[in-house]
Protein backbone atom coordinates (compact mmCIF):
# COMPACT_ATOMS: atom_id res chain seq x y z
CA UNK A 1 0.00 0.00 0.00
CA UNK A 2 1.54 3.63 -0.65
CA UNK A 3 1.32 6.02 2.02
CA UNK A 4 -0.97 8.75 2.38
CA UNK A 5 -1.82 11.28 5.31
CA UNK A 6 -4.88 11.59 6.73
CA UNK A 7 -7.76 13.56 8.42
CA UNK A 8 -11.11 13.71 9.79
CA UNK A 9 -13.79 16.71 8.23
CA UNK A 10 -15.82 17.80 10.47
CA UNK A 11 -18.14 18.92 7.79
CA UNK A 12 -19.60 18.29 4.41
CA UNK A 13 -18.39 21.19 2.44
CA UNK A 14 -15.10 21.56 4.21
CA UNK A 15 -15.07 17.59 3.26
CA UNK A 16 -15.45 18.67 -0.27
CA UNK A 17 -13.19 21.45 -0.49
CA UNK A 18 -10.40 18.94 0.93
CA UNK A 19 -11.16 16.37 -1.35
CA UNK A 20 -10.91 18.46 -4.82
CA UNK A 21 -7.08 18.27 -4.00
CA UNK A 22 -4.76 16.23 -6.49
CA UNK A 23 -4.59 12.19 -4.90
CA UNK A 24 -7.43 13.27 -2.31
CA UNK A 25 -10.00 10.72 -1.75
CA UNK A 26 -12.95 9.90 0.52
CA UNK A 27 -13.26 6.92 3.47
CA UNK A 28 -16.36 5.90 4.17
CA UNK A 29 -16.55 2.30 5.36
CA UNK A 30 -13.28 1.51 3.91
CA UNK A 31 -14.23 -2.21 2.83
CA UNK A 32 -13.60 -1.70 -1.02
CA UNK A 33 -11.19 1.46 -1.13
CA UNK A 34 -8.83 -0.59 1.60
CA UNK A 35 -9.18 -3.77 -0.17
CA UNK A 36 -7.91 -1.24 -3.17
CA UNK A 37 -5.43 0.70 -1.58
CA UNK A 38 -3.75 -2.98 -0.47
CA UNK A 39 -3.30 -3.86 -4.29
CA UNK A 40 -2.43 0.06 -5.01
CA UNK A 41 -5.36 -0.47 -7.26
CA UNK A 42 -6.07 2.74 -5.73
CA UNK A 43 -3.26 4.75 -4.85
CA UNK A 44 -4.60 7.96 -2.58
CA UNK A 45 -2.16 10.05 -1.39
CA UNK A 46 -4.45 11.47 1.47
CA UNK A 47 -7.50 10.30 2.92
CA UNK A 48 -10.47 12.39 4.04
CA UNK A 49 -12.53 10.52 6.74
CA UNK A 50 -16.48 11.18 6.27
CA UNK A 51 -17.04 9.03 8.92
CA UNK A 52 -18.22 12.11 11.76
CA UNK A 53 -20.14 14.20 9.21
CA UNK A 54 -23.43 13.33 11.19
CA UNK A 55 -24.79 12.13 7.93
CA UNK A 56 -25.82 8.45 9.18
CA UNK A 57 -29.88 9.82 9.78
CA UNK A 58 -32.74 8.25 7.96
CA UNK A 59 -35.22 10.82 7.99
CA UNK A 60 -38.82 11.12 6.62
CA UNK A 61 -39.05 13.87 3.97
CA UNK A 62 -41.96 16.49 3.85
CA UNK A 63 -43.09 14.54 -0.06
CA UNK A 64 -43.71 11.56 2.40
CA UNK A 65 -40.23 9.60 1.22
CA UNK A 66 -36.96 8.89 3.08
CA UNK A 67 -33.71 10.48 3.04
CA UNK A 68 -30.97 8.23 3.61
CA UNK A 69 -28.14 9.82 4.85
CA UNK A 70 -24.35 9.05 3.01
CA UNK A 71 -23.20 7.42 5.63
CA UNK A 72 -26.10 5.20 7.30
CA UNK A 73 -24.41 1.16 7.69
CA UNK A 74 -25.65 -1.16 5.03
CA UNK A 75 -27.20 -3.17 8.49
CA UNK A 76 -29.16 0.26 9.51
CA UNK A 77 -30.46 0.51 6.44
CA UNK A 78 -31.92 -3.12 5.93
CA UNK A 79 -33.09 -2.86 9.31
CA UNK A 80 -34.62 0.14 9.44
CA UNK A 81 -38.52 -0.33 9.92
CA UNK A 82 -40.03 2.31 7.50
CA UNK A 83 -37.18 0.50 4.82
CA UNK A 84 -38.45 -2.82 5.90
CA UNK A 85 -42.33 -1.81 5.44
CA UNK A 86 -42.18 0.30 2.66
CA UNK A 87 -39.49 -0.22 0.83
CA UNK A 88 -38.77 -4.13 1.12
CA UNK A 89 -36.97 -4.25 -1.76
CA UNK A 90 -33.97 -2.06 -0.61
CA UNK A 91 -33.98 -4.23 2.49
CA UNK A 92 -33.87 -7.25 0.29
CA UNK A 93 -31.16 -6.01 -2.31
CA UNK A 94 -29.07 -4.86 1.18
CA UNK A 95 -29.31 -8.22 2.94
CA UNK A 96 -28.53 -10.34 -0.21
CA UNK A 97 -25.11 -8.45 -0.58
CA UNK A 98 -21.71 -8.98 1.12
CA UNK A 99 -21.76 -10.43 4.57
CA UNK A 100 -22.71 -9.45 8.32
CA UNK A 101 -19.58 -7.71 9.01
CA UNK A 102 -19.11 -6.19 6.00
CA UNK A 103 -22.68 -4.66 5.92
CA UNK A 104 -22.02 -3.36 9.41
CA UNK A 105 -19.34 -1.13 7.83
CA UNK A 106 -20.25 -0.25 3.99
CA UNK A 107 -21.94 2.60 4.01
CA UNK A 108 -24.99 4.00 1.52
CA UNK A 109 -22.71 5.76 -0.47
CA UNK A 110 -19.89 3.71 -0.55
CA UNK A 111 -21.76 0.75 -1.89
CA UNK A 112 -23.19 2.85 -4.69
CA UNK A 113 -19.84 3.82 -5.50
CA UNK A 114 -18.09 0.21 -4.95
CA UNK A 115 -15.64 -0.77 -7.95
CA UNK A 116 -16.27 -3.31 -10.57
CA UNK A 117 -15.15 -7.02 -9.43
CA UNK A 118 -13.73 -7.91 -12.69
CA UNK A 119 -10.68 -10.36 -12.20
CA UNK A 120 -8.89 -8.52 -14.30
CA UNK A 121 -9.85 -5.34 -12.67
CA UNK A 122 -7.96 -6.87 -9.61
CA UNK A 123 -4.77 -8.35 -11.55
CA UNK A 124 -2.56 -5.54 -12.02
CA UNK A 125 -0.52 -7.70 -13.94
CA UNK A 126 -3.44 -7.45 -16.98
CA UNK A 127 -4.37 -4.71 -19.36
CA UNK A 128 -7.14 -2.89 -17.93
CA UNK A 129 -8.65 -0.11 -19.56
CA UNK A 130 -10.49 0.67 -15.95
CA UNK A 131 -7.81 0.73 -14.16
CA UNK A 132 -5.18 1.91 -16.71
CA UNK A 133 -7.01 4.19 -19.14
CA UNK A 134 -5.52 2.65 -22.94
CA UNK A 135 -3.91 -0.29 -22.27
CA UNK A 136 -7.09 -2.50 -23.49
CA UNK A 137 -8.84 -5.09 -22.23
CA UNK A 138 -8.31 -8.84 -21.00
CA UNK A 139 -11.06 -9.70 -20.33
CA UNK A 140 -12.72 -8.94 -24.25
CA UNK A 141 -11.50 -12.87 -25.71
CA UNK A 142 -10.57 -13.72 -21.69
CA UNK A 143 -12.60 -15.41 -18.97
CA UNK A 144 -15.64 -13.38 -18.85
CA UNK A 145 -18.37 -15.67 -17.68
CA UNK A 146 -19.24 -12.64 -14.72
CA UNK A 147 -19.35 -9.72 -17.29
CA UNK A 148 -21.91 -7.79 -18.87
CA UNK A 149 -24.07 -8.91 -21.94
CA UNK A 150 -25.50 -5.19 -22.20
CA UNK A 151 -24.54 -1.84 -22.75
CA UNK A 152 -20.56 -2.92 -23.39
CA UNK A 153 -18.16 -1.19 -25.06
CA UNK A 154 -14.46 -1.94 -27.19
CA UNK A 155 -13.17 -0.93 -24.15
CA UNK A 156 -14.63 -2.83 -20.95
CA UNK A 157 -17.56 -5.41 -20.54
CA UNK A 158 -16.99 -5.08 -16.70
CA UNK A 159 -20.62 -4.83 -14.47
CA UNK A 160 -21.39 -3.06 -11.20
CA UNK A 161 -21.90 -5.31 -8.67
CA UNK A 162 -23.91 -3.41 -6.07
CA UNK A 163 -27.22 -5.33 -5.08
CA UNK A 164 -28.34 -2.26 -3.07
CA UNK A 165 -28.04 -0.03 -6.47
CA UNK A 166 -30.35 -2.07 -8.49
CA UNK A 167 -33.14 -1.68 -5.73
CA UNK A 168 -32.30 1.93 -5.61
CA UNK A 169 -32.92 2.27 -9.78
CA UNK A 170 -36.43 0.59 -9.41
CA UNK A 171 -37.20 2.59 -6.26
CA UNK A 172 -36.49 5.91 -8.50
CA UNK A 173 -33.88 7.32 -5.93
CA UNK A 174 -31.88 10.72 -6.18
CA UNK A 175 -28.53 11.26 -5.12
CA UNK A 176 -27.49 14.42 -3.50
CA UNK A 177 -24.22 15.81 -3.28
CA UNK A 178 -21.96 18.66 -2.30
CA UNK A 179 -19.48 20.06 -4.33
CA UNK A 180 -16.06 21.27 -3.83
CA UNK A 181 -17.26 25.30 -4.22
CA UNK A 182 -19.67 24.28 -1.96
CA UNK A 183 -22.57 23.87 -4.32
CA UNK A 184 -25.37 21.32 -3.97
CA UNK A 185 -27.20 19.21 -6.66
CA UNK A 186 -29.52 16.44 -6.95
CA UNK A 187 -28.98 13.54 -9.82
CA UNK A 188 -31.02 10.84 -10.24
CA UNK A 189 -30.35 8.27 -9.69
CA UNK A 190 -30.65 6.86 -13.62
CA UNK A 191 -28.38 9.19 -14.51
CA UNK A 192 -25.90 8.40 -11.72
CA UNK A 193 -23.84 5.34 -13.38
CA UNK A 194 -22.44 5.43 -16.48
CA UNK A 195 -21.69 2.88 -19.24
CA UNK A 196 -18.31 2.65 -20.17
CA UNK A 197 -17.80 3.86 -23.31
CA UNK A 198 -14.86 4.98 -24.09
CA UNK A 199 -13.91 6.31 -21.05
CA UNK A 200 -14.65 2.88 -18.28
CA UNK A 201 -12.60 4.49 -15.20
CA UNK A 202 -15.18 7.23 -15.57
CA UNK A 203 -17.68 5.54 -13.74
CA UNK A 204 -20.62 8.17 -12.58
CA UNK A 205 -21.55 11.62 -12.72
CA UNK A 206 -20.07 12.83 -9.71
CA UNK A 207 -17.15 15.23 -10.49
CA UNK A 208 -13.29 15.75 -8.69
CA UNK A 209 -14.09 16.14 -4.98
CA UNK A 210 -17.84 15.85 -5.08
CA UNK A 211 -19.70 14.17 -1.95
CA UNK A 212 -22.39 12.04 -1.79
CA UNK A 213 -24.85 13.61 1.61
CA UNK A 214 -27.50 11.51 1.14
CA UNK A 215 -29.58 9.01 -1.39
CA UNK A 216 -33.59 10.19 -1.04
CA UNK A 217 -36.83 7.79 -2.11
CA UNK A 218 -39.78 9.20 -3.53
CA UNK A 219 -42.94 8.18 -1.78
CA UNK A 220 -43.85 4.54 -1.17
CA UNK A 221 -45.09 2.78 -4.42
CA UNK A 222 -46.57 0.02 -2.39
CA UNK A 223 -46.66 -3.24 -4.29
CA UNK A 224 -44.76 -6.47 -4.25
CA UNK A 225 -41.12 -6.28 -3.21
CA UNK A 226 -39.06 -8.65 -4.59
CA UNK A 227 -35.17 -9.57 -4.62
CA UNK A 228 -33.58 -12.51 -6.59
CA UNK A 229 -29.95 -12.86 -6.79
CA UNK A 230 -28.59 -15.36 -8.43
CA UNK A 231 -24.83 -16.75 -7.69
CA UNK A 232 -22.85 -19.14 -7.46
CA UNK A 233 -23.04 -19.97 -3.90
CA UNK A 234 -26.37 -19.23 -1.60
CA UNK A 235 -24.51 -16.47 0.35
CA UNK A 236 -21.57 -13.93 0.00
CA UNK A 237 -21.25 -13.88 -3.58
CA UNK A 238 -21.57 -11.25 -6.04
CA UNK A 239 -24.56 -11.47 -8.17
CA UNK A 240 -24.03 -13.49 -11.93
CA UNK A 241 -28.02 -12.48 -12.51
CA UNK A 242 -30.40 -10.51 -10.40
CA UNK A 243 -33.53 -9.27 -10.66
CA UNK A 244 -35.27 -6.38 -8.50
CA UNK A 245 -38.89 -5.76 -8.42
CA UNK A 246 -42.01 -4.04 -7.45
CA UNK A 247 -44.91 -5.40 -9.19
CA UNK A 248 -48.44 -4.35 -8.55
CA UNK A 249 -51.83 -6.13 -7.88
CA UNK A 250 -52.86 -5.78 -11.48
CA UNK A 251 -49.77 -6.72 -13.18
CA UNK A 252 -48.22 -3.69 -13.76
CA UNK A 253 -44.37 -2.84 -11.89
CA UNK A 254 -41.17 -1.63 -12.09
CA UNK A 255 -37.81 -3.52 -12.81
CA UNK A 256 -33.97 -3.56 -12.98
CA UNK A 257 -31.51 -6.08 -13.28
CA UNK A 258 -28.04 -6.69 -11.66
CA UNK A 259 -25.20 -8.64 -12.95
CA UNK A 260 -25.50 -7.32 -16.85
CA UNK A 261 -24.36 -4.37 -17.62
CA UNK A 262 -21.91 -1.18 -15.90
CA UNK A 263 -25.09 0.06 -14.08
CA UNK A 264 -28.13 -1.20 -12.88
CA UNK A 265 -30.59 -2.52 -16.12
CA UNK A 266 -33.61 -0.60 -16.46
CA UNK A 267 -35.61 -0.13 -19.67
CA UNK A 268 -38.86 1.53 -19.08
CA UNK A 269 -40.49 0.00 -21.96
CA UNK A 270 -40.00 -3.45 -20.60
CA UNK A 271 -41.61 -2.79 -17.90
CA UNK A 272 -45.05 -2.33 -20.39
CA UNK A 273 -44.38 -5.84 -21.03
CA UNK A 274 -44.85 -6.99 -16.98
CA UNK A 275 -48.63 -8.16 -18.02
CA UNK A 276 -47.70 -10.61 -20.36
CA UNK A 277 -44.94 -12.22 -19.30
CA UNK A 278 -41.57 -12.85 -18.41
CA UNK A 279 -40.46 -13.68 -21.66
CA UNK A 280 -41.86 -10.46 -23.63
CA UNK A 281 -40.23 -8.40 -20.10
CA UNK A 282 -36.59 -10.25 -20.57
CA UNK A 283 -36.90 -9.90 -24.88
CA UNK A 284 -37.42 -6.17 -24.29
CA UNK A 285 -34.52 -5.68 -21.64
CA UNK A 286 -31.92 -7.47 -23.11
CA UNK A 287 -33.36 -6.48 -27.00
CA UNK A 288 -29.54 -5.08 -27.76
CA UNK A 289 -27.43 -7.78 -25.97
CA UNK A 290 -23.92 -8.80 -27.02
CA UNK A 291 -22.99 -11.69 -24.38
CA UNK A 292 -19.71 -13.31 -24.84
CA UNK A 293 -19.32 -17.01 -25.78
CA UNK A 294 -19.25 -17.47 -21.68
CA UNK A 295 -21.80 -15.27 -20.52
CA UNK A 296 -24.51 -16.07 -23.02
CA UNK A 297 -26.19 -18.15 -20.52
CA UNK A 298 -26.89 -14.59 -18.79
CA UNK A 299 -29.68 -14.01 -21.29
CA UNK A 300 -31.50 -17.44 -20.22
CA UNK A 301 -30.99 -16.97 -16.97
CA UNK A 302 -32.30 -13.51 -16.81
CA UNK A 303 -36.06 -15.00 -18.30
CA UNK A 304 -35.87 -17.34 -15.60
CA UNK A 305 -35.03 -15.23 -13.03
CA UNK A 306 -38.07 -13.10 -14.12
CA UNK A 307 -40.05 -16.04 -14.49
CA UNK A 308 -39.16 -16.66 -10.68
CA UNK A 309 -39.85 -12.92 -10.04
CA UNK A 310 -43.26 -12.93 -11.32
CA UNK A 311 -44.26 -16.29 -9.60
CA UNK A 312 -43.54 -15.01 -6.08
CA UNK A 313 -45.42 -11.89 -7.04
CA UNK A 314 -48.88 -13.56 -7.75
CA UNK A 315 -48.27 -15.64 -4.47
CA UNK B 1 -6.62 -15.71 -25.89
CA UNK B 2 -5.45 -13.94 -22.70
CA UNK B 3 -4.76 -15.28 -19.82
CA UNK B 4 -6.80 -16.03 -16.82
CA UNK B 5 -6.61 -13.62 -14.10
CA UNK B 6 -4.11 -14.42 -11.04
CA UNK B 7 -7.39 -14.33 -8.60
CA UNK B 8 -9.62 -17.49 -8.80
CA UNK B 9 -12.58 -15.82 -9.14
CA UNK B 10 -14.27 -12.42 -8.84
CA UNK B 11 -14.03 -11.82 -4.76
CA UNK B 12 -10.46 -13.10 -4.59
CA UNK B 13 -7.32 -10.29 -4.92
CA UNK B 14 -4.21 -11.06 -6.37
CA UNK B 15 -1.47 -12.76 -4.81
CA UNK B 16 1.43 -10.74 -5.31
CA UNK B 17 1.71 -7.40 -2.54
CA UNK B 18 3.18 -4.15 -4.24
CA UNK B 19 5.80 -3.15 -2.50
CA UNK B 20 5.22 0.00 0.17
CA UNK B 21 6.10 3.28 -1.25
CA UNK B 22 6.52 7.13 -0.39
CA UNK B 23 7.32 8.53 3.29
CA UNK B 24 5.01 6.64 5.67
CA UNK B 25 3.11 9.00 7.62
CA UNK B 26 2.04 8.66 11.39
CA UNK B 27 -1.21 9.14 13.10
CA UNK B 28 -1.34 8.94 16.84
CA UNK B 29 -5.16 6.75 18.07
CA UNK B 30 -6.62 6.12 21.40
CA UNK B 31 -8.23 2.90 21.53
CA UNK B 32 -9.40 0.85 24.37
CA UNK B 33 -9.07 -2.72 23.74
CA UNK B 34 -10.79 -5.24 25.77
CA UNK B 35 -11.03 -2.97 28.53
CA UNK B 36 -7.82 -1.51 28.44
CA UNK B 37 -7.00 1.83 27.24
CA UNK B 38 -4.47 1.76 24.35
CA UNK B 39 -2.08 4.33 23.23
CA UNK B 40 -0.63 3.71 19.29
CA UNK B 41 1.62 5.98 16.98
CA UNK B 42 1.04 4.18 13.72
CA UNK B 43 1.68 4.62 10.41
CA UNK B 44 -1.42 5.33 8.60
CA UNK B 45 -1.49 2.54 6.55
CA UNK B 46 -1.98 0.28 9.72
CA UNK B 47 -5.43 -1.98 9.64
CA UNK B 48 -7.20 -2.31 13.00
CA UNK B 49 -5.86 -6.13 12.34
CA UNK B 50 -1.86 -5.55 12.05
CA UNK B 51 -2.44 -3.00 14.90
CA UNK B 52 -4.06 -5.45 17.36
CA UNK B 53 -1.35 -8.28 16.10
CA UNK B 54 1.48 -6.69 15.72
CA UNK B 55 1.22 -3.67 17.70
CA UNK B 56 -0.54 -4.77 20.73
CA UNK B 57 0.29 -8.75 20.18
CA UNK B 58 -3.09 -9.70 20.68
CA UNK B 59 -2.62 -12.81 18.64
CA UNK B 60 -5.93 -14.34 18.86
CA UNK B 61 -7.31 -12.71 16.06
CA UNK B 62 -6.53 -14.08 12.51
CA UNK B 63 -5.45 -12.82 9.27
CA UNK B 64 -6.59 -15.21 6.39
CA UNK B 65 -6.95 -13.06 3.20
CA UNK B 66 -6.18 -9.99 4.24
CA UNK B 67 -9.39 -8.66 1.83
CA UNK B 68 -12.86 -9.40 3.18
CA UNK B 69 -13.33 -12.46 2.09
CA UNK B 70 -12.49 -14.95 5.11
CA UNK B 71 -14.30 -13.55 8.50
CA UNK B 72 -10.71 -14.86 10.00
CA UNK B 73 -10.30 -11.13 11.22
CA UNK B 74 -13.34 -10.52 12.69
CA UNK B 75 -13.60 -8.59 16.11
CA UNK B 76 -16.27 -6.38 17.29
CA UNK B 77 -16.26 -2.51 17.25
CA UNK B 78 -18.58 -0.83 19.67
CA UNK B 79 -20.24 -4.04 20.03
CA UNK B 80 -20.56 -4.50 16.22
CA UNK B 81 -18.89 -7.93 14.25
CA UNK B 82 -16.33 -6.23 11.58
CA UNK B 83 -13.56 -7.50 9.15
CA UNK B 84 -10.79 -5.52 10.94
CA UNK B 85 -8.59 -6.38 7.97
CA UNK B 86 -10.94 -3.72 5.98
CA UNK B 87 -10.62 -0.97 8.31
CA UNK B 88 -7.80 2.02 9.47
CA UNK B 89 -6.84 1.29 12.98
CA UNK B 90 -6.55 5.24 13.27
CA UNK B 91 -10.20 5.39 11.94
CA UNK B 92 -11.10 4.30 15.19
CA UNK B 93 -10.27 6.94 17.34
CA UNK B 94 -11.62 6.16 21.31
CA UNK B 95 -13.70 3.22 19.82
CA UNK B 96 -14.29 -0.03 21.87
CA UNK B 97 -12.66 -3.22 20.79
CA UNK B 98 -12.64 -6.39 21.88
CA UNK B 99 -10.92 -9.05 20.84
CA UNK B 100 -11.49 -13.10 21.09
CA UNK B 101 -9.42 -12.71 24.27
CA UNK B 102 -11.65 -10.13 25.59
CA UNK B 103 -14.48 -12.76 25.13
CA UNK B 104 -13.02 -15.01 27.70
CA UNK B 105 -9.98 -17.16 29.04
CA UNK B 106 -8.87 -20.54 28.95
CA UNK B 107 -9.74 -21.01 32.48
CA UNK B 108 -12.82 -18.74 32.07
CA UNK B 109 -14.46 -19.35 29.13
CA UNK B 110 -17.70 -17.15 27.45
CA UNK B 111 -20.13 -19.72 26.66
CA UNK B 112 -19.57 -19.24 22.98
CA UNK B 113 -16.47 -20.58 23.67
CA UNK B 114 -17.85 -23.37 25.74
CA UNK B 115 -20.04 -24.37 23.48
CA UNK B 116 -17.43 -24.49 20.68
CA UNK B 117 -15.48 -26.57 22.87
CA UNK B 118 -18.32 -29.04 23.96
CA UNK B 119 -19.58 -29.23 20.24
CA UNK B 120 -16.11 -29.57 18.28
CA UNK B 121 -16.54 -26.36 16.42
CA UNK B 122 -13.19 -26.57 14.71
CA UNK B 123 -10.58 -28.75 13.28
CA UNK B 124 -7.42 -27.00 13.16
CA UNK B 125 -8.84 -24.20 14.67
CA UNK B 126 -7.46 -21.01 12.73
CA UNK B 127 -11.25 -19.69 11.80
CA UNK B 128 -12.56 -19.88 15.10
CA UNK B 129 -11.68 -16.96 16.84
CA UNK B 130 -13.32 -14.66 13.88
CA UNK B 131 -15.93 -17.86 13.95
CA UNK B 132 -16.95 -16.88 17.25
CA UNK B 133 -16.59 -13.23 17.48
CA UNK B 134 -19.23 -13.41 14.76
CA UNK B 135 -21.17 -15.74 16.63
CA UNK B 136 -21.74 -13.95 19.71
CA UNK B 137 -22.57 -10.93 17.47
CA UNK B 138 -24.84 -12.71 15.66
CA UNK B 139 -27.33 -13.59 18.42
CA UNK B 140 -27.08 -9.96 19.07
CA UNK B 141 -28.19 -9.18 16.16
CA UNK B 142 -31.09 -11.54 16.02
CA UNK B 143 -32.06 -9.91 19.58
CA UNK B 144 -31.80 -6.29 18.27
CA UNK B 145 -34.23 -7.70 15.15
CA UNK B 146 -31.91 -6.99 12.31
CA UNK B 147 -33.52 -9.38 9.39
CA UNK B 148 -31.75 -11.21 7.36
CA UNK B 149 -31.50 -12.64 3.29
CA UNK B 150 -33.84 -15.79 5.03
CA UNK B 151 -35.67 -13.93 7.15
CA UNK B 152 -39.19 -14.68 5.42
CA UNK B 153 -41.62 -11.80 6.49
CA UNK B 154 -39.21 -9.10 6.71
CA UNK B 155 -41.66 -6.71 9.14
CA UNK B 156 -41.25 -10.06 12.14
CA UNK B 157 -39.17 -10.67 14.77
CA UNK B 158 -36.30 -12.91 13.26
CA UNK B 159 -35.87 -15.95 14.81
CA UNK B 160 -32.31 -18.31 15.98
CA UNK B 161 -33.36 -20.69 13.67
CA UNK B 162 -30.51 -22.95 11.61
CA UNK B 163 -31.48 -21.55 8.42
CA UNK B 164 -30.99 -18.40 10.31
CA UNK B 165 -27.44 -19.06 11.94
CA UNK B 166 -25.92 -20.31 8.86
CA UNK B 167 -27.04 -17.31 6.19
CA UNK B 168 -25.71 -15.25 9.05
CA UNK B 169 -22.34 -17.06 9.44
CA UNK B 170 -21.45 -17.08 5.65
CA UNK B 171 -19.03 -14.05 6.15
CA UNK B 172 -16.98 -16.97 8.36
CA UNK B 173 -15.50 -19.10 6.16
CA UNK B 174 -14.14 -22.63 7.41
CA UNK B 175 -11.36 -24.48 5.28
CA UNK B 176 -11.55 -27.69 7.67
CA UNK B 177 -15.77 -27.56 6.97
CA UNK B 178 -16.47 -27.48 11.01
CA UNK B 179 -19.90 -25.72 10.16
CA UNK B 180 -22.28 -28.33 11.30
CA UNK B 181 -20.50 -28.74 14.86
CA UNK B 182 -20.42 -24.44 14.40
CA UNK B 183 -23.81 -24.34 13.58
CA UNK B 184 -24.66 -26.33 16.86
CA UNK B 185 -22.34 -24.59 19.19
CA UNK B 186 -24.23 -21.60 18.32
CA UNK B 187 -28.05 -22.75 18.03
CA UNK B 188 -27.40 -24.85 21.58
CA UNK B 189 -25.95 -21.19 23.29
CA UNK B 190 -29.10 -19.64 21.44
CA UNK B 191 -31.19 -21.94 23.39
CA UNK B 192 -32.54 -23.96 20.39
CA UNK B 193 -31.81 -27.26 19.01
CA UNK B 194 -29.62 -27.79 16.18
C1 LIG C 1 -15.74 -10.11 0.18
C2 LIG C 1 -16.73 -9.05 -0.24
C3 LIG C 1 -17.98 -9.43 -0.72
C4 LIG C 1 -18.89 -8.45 -1.12
N1 LIG C 1 -20.10 -8.84 -1.63
C5 LIG C 1 -20.98 -7.91 -2.08
C6 LIG C 1 -22.21 -8.28 -2.66
O1 LIG C 1 -22.55 -9.46 -2.76
N2 LIG C 1 -23.04 -7.30 -3.11
C7 LIG C 1 -22.72 -5.97 -3.00
O2 LIG C 1 -23.51 -5.13 -3.41
N3 LIG C 1 -21.54 -5.59 -2.46
C8 LIG C 1 -20.68 -6.52 -2.00
N4 LIG C 1 -19.48 -6.13 -1.48
C9 LIG C 1 -19.08 -4.72 -1.58
C10 LIG C 1 -19.51 -3.86 -0.44
O3 LIG C 1 -20.92 -3.69 -0.50
C11 LIG C 1 -18.80 -2.51 -0.61
O4 LIG C 1 -17.43 -2.72 -0.33
C12 LIG C 1 -19.31 -1.44 0.31
O5 LIG C 1 -20.68 -1.19 0.07
C13 LIG C 1 -18.53 -0.14 0.11
O6 LIG C 1 -18.95 0.81 1.07
P1 LIG C 1 -17.88 1.54 2.02
O7 LIG C 1 -18.62 2.53 2.84
O8 LIG C 1 -17.06 0.56 2.76
O9 LIG C 1 -17.02 2.27 0.91
P2 LIG C 1 -15.46 2.80 0.88
O10 LIG C 1 -14.61 1.63 0.66
O11 LIG C 1 -15.24 3.61 2.12
O12 LIG C 1 -15.56 3.74 -0.34
C14 LIG C 1 -15.82 3.28 -1.65
C15 LIG C 1 -15.65 4.46 -2.61
O13 LIG C 1 -16.63 5.45 -2.37
C16 LIG C 1 -16.04 6.71 -2.11
N5 LIG C 1 -16.91 7.37 -1.11
C17 LIG C 1 -17.30 6.85 0.09
N6 LIG C 1 -18.18 7.67 0.68
C18 LIG C 1 -18.37 8.72 -0.16
C19 LIG C 1 -19.20 9.90 -0.13
N7 LIG C 1 -19.99 10.16 0.92
N8 LIG C 1 -19.15 10.75 -1.18
C20 LIG C 1 -18.33 10.49 -2.24
N9 LIG C 1 -17.53 9.42 -2.33
C21 LIG C 1 -17.56 8.54 -1.30
C22 LIG C 1 -14.64 6.41 -1.64
O14 LIG C 1 -13.76 7.48 -1.93
C23 LIG C 1 -14.32 5.17 -2.45
O15 LIG C 1 -13.88 5.54 -3.72
C24 LIG C 1 -18.55 -7.08 -1.02
C25 LIG C 1 -17.32 -6.71 -0.51
C26 LIG C 1 -16.40 -7.67 -0.12
C27 LIG C 1 -15.07 -7.23 0.42
S1 LIG D 1 -13.83 -5.55 -18.51
FE1 LIG D 1 -13.34 -3.46 -17.88
S2 LIG D 1 -12.58 -3.76 -15.80
FE2 LIG D 1 -12.42 -5.77 -16.82
S3 LIG D 1 -10.39 -5.86 -17.81
FE3 LIG D 1 -11.79 -5.02 -19.32
S4 LIG D 1 -11.52 -2.81 -19.03
FE4 LIG D 1 -10.78 -3.75 -17.16
S1 LIG E 1 -8.51 -11.60 7.05
FE1 LIG E 1 -10.13 -10.18 7.18
S2 LIG E 1 -11.71 -11.20 6.14
FE2 LIG E 1 -10.03 -12.52 5.77
S1 LIG F 1 -11.22 -25.02 11.91
FE1 LIG F 1 -9.71 -24.99 10.34
S2 LIG F 1 -10.41 -23.35 9.14
FE2 LIG F 1 -12.05 -23.60 10.50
Amino acid sequence: MRSFTYERASSPAEAAAAASAEGAKFIAGGTNLLDLMKLEIETPTHLIDVNDLALDRIETTPEGGLRIGALVRNTDLAADERVRRDYGLLSRALLAGASGQLRNKATTAGNLLQRTRCPYFYDTNQPCNKRQPGSGCAAIGGFSRQHAVIGASEMCIATHPSDMAVAMRVLDATVETVRPDGTARSIPIAEFHRLPGDTPHVENALIPGELITAVTLPRPVGGTHIYHKVRDRASYAFALVSAGAIVQRDGTGHIALGGVAHKPWRVEAAEAELPRGAKAVAEQLLADAKPTQENAFKLPLVERTLAAVLAEART
Amino acid sequence: MTAAPSGANAQAGTGDMPSAVGEPAMSKVAITVNGEARELDLDTRTTLLDALREHLHLTGTKKGCDHGQCGACTVMVDGQRINSCLTLAVMHEGDTITTIEGLGAPQNLNAMQAAFVKHDGYQCGYCTPGQICSAVAVLDEIRAGIPSHVSGDLTATPQATVAELRERMSGNICRCGAYSNIVEAIAEVAGRPA
